[in-house]
């Protein structure tokens, strides 16, 4: 069963996340990304950037870390067995750059139920080793609450 | 590398547009550079026993790649300070008869317009819309009908795909 009392539970810090420039390459290389600005330390920091500029998307490593912590929360009774990934926001309030040391920490924003489901949406506060935020990450996955007839 | 010019900016406007393509290999570099490793993007077999047709894409994957066309418009990906999009229709990629798993087995298409300009605060909204392009020669291509040939059948994949750019 869903508890819904779970509905705005903020978790303990995800373990930091070290952002290596071969992260970034492997990342950008994955998503087919080939500006310069994630490959060539001079491209990025041509644009005024510190070091390798992360994909948009990047964000999104480290944010998963963070929302094991929901999926493995006994007391919020989500079933995660079976999900349908529905939303993905990313705020940037500073780029992700090689060298960041980044801490996490997830919210479970909101669960709403729908039929045989439920929106379960959860937030993750991105920010460098000195506190200062650089993204928020908010996802939506859809979620099964009723055993499969099948 | 040439930026935008805030001045000549107004909704309504093309940034253009890119096919992108992604084979099986493709879907286990996602998996491998994301940490994301949900078997429904590797494994047929456990694809089908949670009710899907077969292996489809990540859906962070089809996101992180249509914002590309962002990034190089804005001439700097840290310039694009905000993303979000809704995941409606599955990206199938199915395995290739033979051969490499480097060929590709599914194609979307990716435009850009201008959605809105904020000149004060030098934000600019770029809609994206993402269209999964029907491959005739496939058998996994139900929605296309024995008629329609000449057009490839379009799937909107991605809703309110919406990038913000700080210029």
């Amino acid at each position: 069963m869903i508890n819904q009392d779970r509905q705005g539970h903020q978790y303990p810090p995800a373990a930091p996340y070290q952002v290596s420039r071969e992260a970034i390459r492997e990342f950008a290389q994955a998503v087919k990304a080939d500006h310069p600005a994630h490959h060539e330390l001079e491209a990025a920091q041509a644009l005024g950037h510190r070091d390798l500029v992360a994909p948009p998307s990047f964000a999104v490593i480290v944010a998963q870390r963070a929302e094991a912590a929901v999926v493995n929360d006994a007391e919020a009774g989500i079933d995660f067995s079976r999900v349908v990934h529905a939303e993905e926001r990313f705020t940037h309030q500073h780029p992700i750059l090689a060298g960041d040391t980044l801490q996490a920490q997830v919210t479970l924003e909101r669960i709403r139920t729908m039929g045989a489901g439920a929106m379960v949406t959860t937030r993750v506060e991105i920010s460098a080793a000195d506190g200062e935020p650089r993204a928020t990450v908010t996802s939506s996955l859809l979620v099964r609450t009723e055993e499969d007839p099948a | 590398m040439n930026k935008p010019v805030l001045a000549d900016l107004e909704k309504g406007q093309q940034i253009g547009s890119r096919e992108l393509s992604f084979s099986r290999a493709d879907l286990l570099r996602y998996a491998a550079a994301s940490g994301d490793h949900n078997p429904i993007h590797w494994n047929d077999r456990f694809a089908h026993e949670v009710g899907l047709d077969g292996v489809i894409a990540h859906g962070m994957l089809t996101m992180g790649s249509a914002v590309g066309l962002v990034s190089d418009w804005a001439g700097d990906p840290g310039a694009v300070v905000d993303y979000q999009a809704r995941f409606t229709k599955p990206v199938p990629v199915p395995d290739v008869q033979t051969g490499s798993p480097e060929t590709p087995t599914a194609r979307l298409l990716i435009t850009g317009k201008i959605g809105a300009v904020d000149a004060e605060e030098r934000r600019i909204r770029v809609d994206l819309t993402v269209e999964l392009l029907g491959a005739p020669t496939e058998t996994q291509g139900q929605e296309l009908s024995p008629e329609a040939d000449q057009e490839p059948a379009r799937t909107k994949v991605l809703a309110k795909s919406q990038a913000i750019v700080l210029l």
